[in-house]
């Protein structure tokens, strides 16, 4: 196996943000494969364990240009995509970009705005194209989007339904922190300020070029075949009420190479898909019998029921 | 796949519930025929099994569930004074099943409980094969499969499991439909059930004493079917002869030994030319007699026609029979009658029943011993027109049981009028003789049957008179001619106490009995009654001519072993790899597996490199090694080289595997 040249940035970035985030380092380097993967990326957990600050931290680290929307209620889409201001001097009409025009978009409690600010945003990512006042402006390049979300049982959300969050390629769970990295944090204080402050560890254009060759990560029709196992038990399986989506299998397949170049190596093993999985299924799979998400021992015990073909 | 040294996963929590339903419905009907202390025993194992799931308890230690079930089965071989057997051998499967959820560790457990039920629900055919029994089969097979897939499959919504279940069972049904008809019938049982298997049934018995018929009505349970393939005789025709009573003692009637008289005739009578043909199903009674309508003319081919004109089958009916007959309603039986025959039906015994007789006497000096049939009609005036009532309660009668009956009581049941009716009648001189039976029974309007109940028990009387032959009198429609007409319930006084079984007269009771007894009779002639012969029959009219059961047999196992060989082979092709990497790396974890390192089928090679890392350091290396070759071979873009060092893993595996599981430190 020939390790990328590129093993150093990477380690470097996870370490980075590993300093901010403690004890998180697995959700970590999902967010990375997510991103890598050219994916969006949801973070979801109760308030205060650190979802906004792993966000703004690994926009830091990257180096890009990136503006933050804090989502309330009374957001408009206008507040987010921008508006045309008339030009006394010109006497026309002048677009004003809003935050979204930015490489990375950190969109903080999405789930607090009503259903159409949601889908303006939403609309951008898949598109990433915003449509204002009949004119039709591109979006950066690269352009994501790391949202963050409270569990949608919390009072004053709005939960996004479910053909919105298949647009996210991975959704990611936080958690409480153990006992050691709660203890540094008591000791050290809070960890916002060093989010914002943390330096970028990548030169400009790096970011691209790490993404060309995560897409570039070879994949062997056995890998194929078992991405497809996967993605048939999900649909097979009675306790969903739908099984993942040709998307859902394209996003698996993209983080599972993203996952693959994170640990230096040039080939998609079934456990880079096994550890992204969760992340890539849990919020696309609905219970049928209790009508929430699939819960993580759903997702672990299915994984165990397809054997690698 | 090494799947023999491979230990069994423990079982899931989940699965216990599934296991006690499993448990209780293969066993709990067969509560019904056990004694009291086994099946309370089987309860007590279960709930305590339970309570142990419910707890969260640990099971108890193998000893000491030892000790109990021992002592059971020993205990069981003492009750039923045999260890092998029908009943001691269900008794000891029954007490396994309960006991066999107290040892459940893991999975395979619960596979040796799900067979064991199997076997003990296919038990139950030995004591009932109702209709009921039928249904509680099929549903308690269709658990157990739910029971296997809740085990291999994990936890799934219960609804999710039954409609697998259900669909599993709805698969099966064509080829369990085929399997019924073609499936081969051997005539006789296949294996010889012990003599515990025919307990007798309810029915007419050998004696007629006062008060046997009177019990008898009280069951409703059904005695005889008949359907008739043209129109159905009128009610006051239809009696179904039994056991000929021609032996009185003064008190009980009984069957006289044969006679050796000359075979009996019986002839259409004069301007009548209806014959009847019918086909009866016949409840098991352990009896000879047929109960063919008066009177038969042709018998089916293995029954014979008795002296006194019962047709007789040559065992006792012993299991639900069917028979066809053809029956003359309007008869003359036996115009010439031999001497020893009369004489049998004349015999009295001594100095009882004085008045009786005096009574008798009276008539004879009468009419000057001249005209029978003028005595006869004296006799069934007598009990027109005097106060006689018909009830199921009578008085005890003394020692003159018909000058009591006769002069003081008058009150019986038709046992008492024919008892009393033929004593007159042999003390006039008449042969007379007491015939049991059935008399008009009940058309289910479902499926167009005549029931006959045990409550539909009769007895009548029939006097033999020279040139006319034997005439059937029955002195109870004298009585309450309702009785014959139109049926016990009809006959009786109002406030006399019912039996159940006539006292239905809610309409839509009565609709729901009637349908009911139509599927079981549907189950008797369809399921039950598939005997060789109509498989022969079924066979010839799909055109396949006359084939034995050997040849079906040979010809059946062939097919299903055939078909069992083509899975297997499917199932090994499919397991084997083409993928030479791939079989390599099988054959290595297989190696592995000998150590007790077992590849999970989902678990990646570097994630069982690693996983073996921790356990076994020592095979650290060398399946590192492995994995990384088969890695790139499966999954990258590998070289010969890289099979070739995959390959030479193996070898080491082997070699390792070969000399000793314990020095494995080579690497």
């Amino acid at each position: 196996m020939n390790p990328p040249d590129q093993e150093v940035p990477i380690a470097t970035i996870l370490s980075a943000v590993n300093r901010v985030i403690l004890g998180k380092e697995h959700e970590i380097r999902l967010a990375l494969a997510c991103l890598l993967a050219r994916g969006h990326l949801l973070i979801e957990d109760l308030p205060g364990v650190g979802k906004t600050t792993l966000a703004h931290a690994l926009a830091a680290v990257l180096g890009m240009r990136f503006a933050r929307i804090q989502f309330t209620s009374d957001l408009l889409p206008a507040d987010i995509i921008g508006v045309s201001v008339f030009d006394r001097e010109r006497a026309s009409f002048r677009f004003v970009p809003g935050p979204i025009f930015a490489h990375v978009v950190l969109a903080d409690e999405i789930n607090r705005a009503t259903p159409k600010t949601q889908s303006a945003l939403l609309e951008a990512m898949e598109e990433h194209q915003v449509t204002s006042e009949g004119e039709t402006r591109p979006m950066p390049e690269p352009f994501f989007v790391i949202a963050t979300q409270n569990p949608s049982h919390h009072i004053g959300a709005f939960p996004l339904p479910e053909s919105q969050l298949d647009r996210f390629m991975m959704r990611i769970e936080l958690g409480y922190p153990d006992r050691a990295a709660e203890r540094a944090l008591l000791e050290s204080g809070g960890r916002r300020d060093q989010a914002v402050n943390i330096g970028a560890c990548l030169a400009p254009g790096m970011l691209l070029t790490l993404q060309l060759r995560a897409a570039e990560v070879h994949v062997a029709p056995a890998l194929l075949d078992y991405v497809q196992a996967l993605v048939a038990a999900t649909r097979d399986d009675p306790r969903f009420v739908h099984g993942l989506s040709p998307r859902a299998a394209l996003a698996l397949l993209a983080a599972a190479r993203a996952w693959a170049l994170i640990d230096g190596r040039a080939l998609v093993l079934p456990e880079d898909v096994q550890a992204v999985f969760p992340g890539v299924a849990r919020h696309r799979l609905r219970l049928a019998q209790k009508g929430i998400g699939a819960g993580a021992d759903d997702i672990a015990e299915l994984i165990q029921r397809v054997a690698l073909p | 796949m090494a799947g023999a040294d491979r230990p069994s996963p423990p079982l899931e929590r989940g699965t216990v519930p599934w296991l006690l339903a499993a448990a209780l419905a293969s066993a709990a009907p067969h509560a019904l025929h056990l004694p009291p202390w086994i099946s309370a025993l089987g309860a007590v194992l279960l709930l305590w099994r339970a309570w142990l799931w419910q707890q969260e308890k640990p099971l108890p230690p193998r000893w000491l569930l030892a000790l109990p079930v021992l002592g059971a089965i020993v205990a069981i071989s003492g009750e039923y004074r045999a260890f092998f057997g029908r009943d001691a051998g269900v008794a000891v499967l029954f007490l396994l099943m309960a006991a066999k959820p107290m040892e459940m560790q893991t999975r395979r457990d619960a596979i040796a409980l799900v067979m064991l039920a199997y076997f003990l629900l296919l038990t139950l055919f030995f004591y009932a094969q109702t209709l009921l029994v039928g249904a509680w089969m099929v549903a308690t097979a269709t658990l157990l499969s739910a029971v296997l897939i809740r085990v291999h499959g994990g936890a799934q919504p219960a609804r999710a499991i039954a409609a697998l279940a259900a669909r599993l069972s709805l698969q099966a049904l064509p080829l369990a439909l085929l399997l019924f008809v073609i499936f081969p019938r051997v005539s006789g049982p296949l294996w010889g059930l012990p003599q515990d298997a025919f307990t007798a049934g309810v029915g007419l018995s050998e004696r007629m004493s006062p008060g046997s018929f009177s019990s008898l009505i009280q069951s409703g349970a059904i005695a005889l079917r008949v359907r008739f393939a043209g129109e159905v005789p009128r009610q006051d025709e239809r009696y179904f002869r039994g056991p000929v009573f021609e032996n009185y003692d003064g008190r009980t009637w009984t069957m006289a030994p044969d006679a050796g008289a000359p075979p009996p005739r019986i002839e259409l009578a004069a301007g009548s030319r209806r014959a009847i043909d019918y086909e009866t199903t016949l409840e098991a009674h352990n009896q000879r007699w047929l109960l063919a309508l008066d009177m038969p003319l042709v018998l089916p081919a293995d029954a014979v026609l008795g002296e006194s004109f019962a047709a007789l089958a040559r065992e006792p009916v012993r299991q639900r029979a069917r028979f066809s007959f053809t029956s003359a309603p309007a008869f003359v039986a036996n115009r010439e009658e031999s001497g020893r025959m009369l004489l049998r039906s004349l015999q009295l015994p001594g100095n009882v029943n004085p008045r009786a007789r005096a009574l008798a006497s009276g008539w004879v000096a009468e009419s000057g011993g001249q005209a029978p049939e003028r005595i006869v009609e004296r006799a069934l005036a007598l009990f027109r027109e005097e106060p006689f009532a018909y009830t199921l309660q009578p008085p005890l009668l003394g020692r003159d049981a018909v000058d009591d009956f006769l002069f003081s009581s008058r009150r019986g049941f038709c046992e008492h009028y024919a008892s009393a009716f033929v004593f007159l009648m042999r003390a006039a001189g008449i042969p007379a003789r007491v015939v049991g039976g059935y008399q008009g029974g009940e058309i289910n309007p479902v499926d167009g049957y005549l029931v006959l109940r045990q409550s539909d028990a009769h007895a009548w009387a029939e006097v033999w008179i020279r040139g006319r032959g034997w005439l059937r009198v029955d002195p109870t429609a004298a009585v309450a001619p309702s009785r014959i007409e139109r049926g016990v319930a009809a006959a009786l006084p109002v406030g006399d106490a019912l039996p159940l079984a006539l006292r239905i007269d809610a309409p839509w009771l009565r609709a729901l009995r009637d349908r009911w007894e139509a599927s079981n009779n549907a189950w008797n002639q369809w399921v039950l009654g598939y005997s060789p012969e109509r498989q022969r029959s079924t066979f010839a009219r799909l055109g396949l001519g006359e084939v034995d059961w050997r040849p079906l047999a040979i010809a059946l196992s062939a097919t299903a072993g055939m078909v069992l060989l083509a899975l297997a082979a499917a199932a090994f092709l499919r397991q084997r790899p083409r993928d030479p990497a791939e079989r390599a790396w099988q054959r290595f974890c297989r190696r592995l597996a000998a150590h007790g390192v077992i590849r999970a089928g989902w678990e990646g090679p570097l994630a069982f490199a690693e996983r073996v890392a921790r356990e076994r350091p020592q095979l650290a290396r060398l399946t590192r090694d492995a994995a990384g070759h088969y890695a790139l071979l499966r999954y990258g873009k590998g070289t010969p080289e890289d099979l070739l060092q995959l390959r030479r893993c193996v070898r080491r595996a082997n070699r390792m595997h070969w000399r000793s599981p314990m020095n494995e430190d080579e690497a």
